[in-house]
């Protein structure tokens, strides 16, 4: 494409906010011409023509295709980022490189994990899954018994409910959108319903609860009211297509759209119905986050809607003044995401953000809006709606509902939970992004 | 995904409870079972104690099983090491980061008595006895001063036991508690 062209083009674009953002509908407006534009992340000015020659790859025949394909050997850097790599005693957390992916599903191998005793090497024939409890007839289920039974197949998120902690330190951390929001993702999940289950063990009216517990060394276990059995809890089986990853729960694990990620059980053999919740060590305690006044909230559920901007973000730094595709991703347990609202000054004007369809209840939604960075110091931010009504909180409204971390805290330690506020992401006059307050 | 009628009928159902009519219907391939069948993995313990099994202990029992099991990874006497501190705990007003103990947080002393026997020792988990999970659990709730040194734990006293911080928790959401 003309290069000259395409500037021109830009020139007859105006800002919808301060700082440089464009119309979302730009894309359309300038139709091809403006597509190839924005087909990088970053637009140098190095585009001088030079002669093409074939390359030694395209010379020789290529590589023989394998058994299961792995990435490009040029991609080894994307890669989870591990708190507890030499598996001492203690919980594990693998985070997802968001700012290295750019659709709105996680692939398996970077799906992020907490595994709190490692991940058990589970044997799928010798796997069961027993119901019991307040049921009319207990009932052990089979991999195979399940296999032959009705499934369903849905795009969802799954959150740990301390993913973003990092934001309750009392001043920002040096840290990426992996460190910050890698405790989350999204995949296509598929198994069978867990109301298909129990409309074969049967309900007595009794039960209010169910406990689900793991086949890991822990046995961890979860309460969750009987309400999301019946409305969309899955037996998961399959992820992004095939069987569950190990880390993920292989081979079944209880999936519970938009519900605080430790609840949806991994390598789940048991599930009791019961009149009352356990209060388990997780629930009781862990995920319990403390409020200012000393008291602290209990069973908290939902994830609610929540945005970060994954380009760009530290690490990917901005290569010169020019046009640029800022990008995240935005997610509500609450349903579908209806809005999100980008802002280049640190939240003093905004420029609404183009939705990537189709937008799914409780799952990513990819946002993106074009940007024209002047050079000068910018700072990004975004803030999301869904279609229930609720919207991102400011910093400022978290902090004094939840108060923040009493001195800056490691990133890998968690001083609260479920922080849903914005993140910011200072850029300097050389184009250096840093996570910042704003 | 779910059709329309599939999520009407299970929003219906989960205010009535009755028969689930209008669901998929599966194969009816689960296999009966027993209580028995599954003892061993029915482990959890309520707040009001059911699922707490016979036996008992106390903390002068439990002391030297802690010794012996656990204070290479809590340290002596609870004070914390590698993992967890065991007893005592700061105020939670003195922040949200504040770190939560038995003394400080936990609200039921019957979570302690599940944990301890479900997940502990760490690289050895349930093979405690449970006499001895009760006298680890008197010991721990000895040590910070919430039970006497003598007081036995068994299915009976351990559910009695009040926690300091038993009124200190508000559900998030309330009109999602059955």
């Amino acid at each position: 494409m003309d290069k000259k062209h395409s500037e021109a083009m830009w020139d007859d674009l105006q800002p919808i906010s301060e700082n440089g953002l464009l119309d979302r509908r730009a894309f359309f407006k300038g139709g091809a011409a403006f597509a190839a534009a924005m087909t990088g992340y970053t637009l140098t000015d190095s585009t001088a023509a030079q002669q093409l020659v074939d390359a030694p790859w395209s010379t020789v025949p290529g590589n023989l295709v394998n058994t299961y394909g792995t990435p490009s050997r040029f991609e080894e850097h994307v890669a989870r980022s591990l708190s507890n790599p030499d598996g001492v005693p203690r919980t594990q957390h693998g985070r997802t490189p968001h700012h290295l992916l750019r659709g709105t599903f996680t692939p398996n191998g970077l799906h992020f994990v907490i595994s709190h005793s490692g991940n058990p090497d589970v044997d799928p024939e010798q796997h069961r899954l027993v119901i019991h409890g307040l049921v009319d007839r207990p009932l052990s289920f089979s991999l195979d018994a399940l296999m032959r039974y009705p499934m369903v197949s849905r795009m969802t998120f799954l959150e740990c409910g301390g993913n973003s902690a990092p934001l309750f330190s009392p001043e920002p951390i040096d840290t990426t959108v992996q460190g910050i929001h890698g405790l989350c993702s999204c995949a296509e999940w598929t198994g069978v319903m867990l109301s298909t289950l129990l409309e074969e063990t049967g309900i007595d009216p009794s039960a209010k609860w169910f406990i689900a517990e793991g086949a890991d060394s822990l046995a961890l276990h979860r309460s969750v009211p009987i309400a999301k059995a019946l409305d969309d809890a899955m037996i998961a089986l399959y992820q992004n297509g095939e069987r569950l990853m190990p880390g993920n729960g292989y081979p079944m694990r209880l999936l519970l759209p938009g519900w605080e990620g430790n609840m949806n059980v991994k390598w789940l053999r048991r599930i009791q119905l019961t009149d009352q919740p356990a209060l388990g060590y997780y629930e009781a305690r862990t995920y319990a986050p403390i409020l200012p006044d000393g008291k602290a909230y209990q069973f908290y559920f939902l994830q609610e809607v929540k945005s970060f901007i994954t380009h760009p973000s530290p690490g990917l730094n901005l290569s010169g003044p020019g046009l640029y595709e800022v990008s995240g991703v935005a997610y509500s347990a609450n349903g579908r995401i209806s809005k999100v609202m980008v802002s280049a000054d640190g939240g003093e004007t905004w420029a609404q953000a183009a939705l990537q369809e189709p937008v799914q209840p409780k799952a990513f939604t990819r946002f993106r809006v074009p940007w024209r960075w002047d050079g000068g110091p910018a700072i990004l931010q975004s803030r999301a709606w869904d279609e229930a009504g609720y919207q991102q909180p400011t910093r400022a409204e978290i902090t004094a509902r939840r108060g923040q971390a009493s001195s800056v805290p490691n990133p890998l330690r968690f001083p609260s939970q479920h922080f849903n506020g914005p993140t910011s992401w200072g850029i300097d006059t050389n184009g250096e992004v840093k996570h910042v307050y704003a | 995904m779910f059709t329309p009628k599939y999520r009407a009928s299970a929003l219906l159902m989960a205010v009535a409870l009755g028969p689930i009519a209008g669901l998929a219907q599966g194969p009816g391939l689960g296999e009966p079972l027993s209580s028995e069948d599954f003892e061993a993995w029915d482990i959890t313990i309520m707040p009001n104690g059911s699922g707490l099994p016979s036996g008992s202990g106390t903390a002068v029992q439990g002391e030297l099983i802690y010794a012996e099991k656990c204070a290479a990874c809590h340290g002596p006497n609870g004070e914390g090491g590698l993992n967890a501190r065991l007893v005592g705990g700061e105020p939670l007003t003195n922040g949200i980061d504040t770190g939560k103990t038995i003394a400080n947080f936990w609200p039921y002393a019957t979570t302690i008595f599940d944990f301890t026997r479900r997940a502990m020792p760490w690289l050895q988990p349930r093979t405690l006895t449970d006499n001895e999970v009760y006298a680890l659990t008197a010991y721990l709730l000895a040590i910070n001063n919430i039970i006497d040194e003598g007081d036995v734990m068994n299915a009976e006293t351990l559910p009695q036991v009040r926690m300091p911080n038993r009124d200190g928790f508000i559900p998030r959401f309330p009109d999602r508690i059955p």
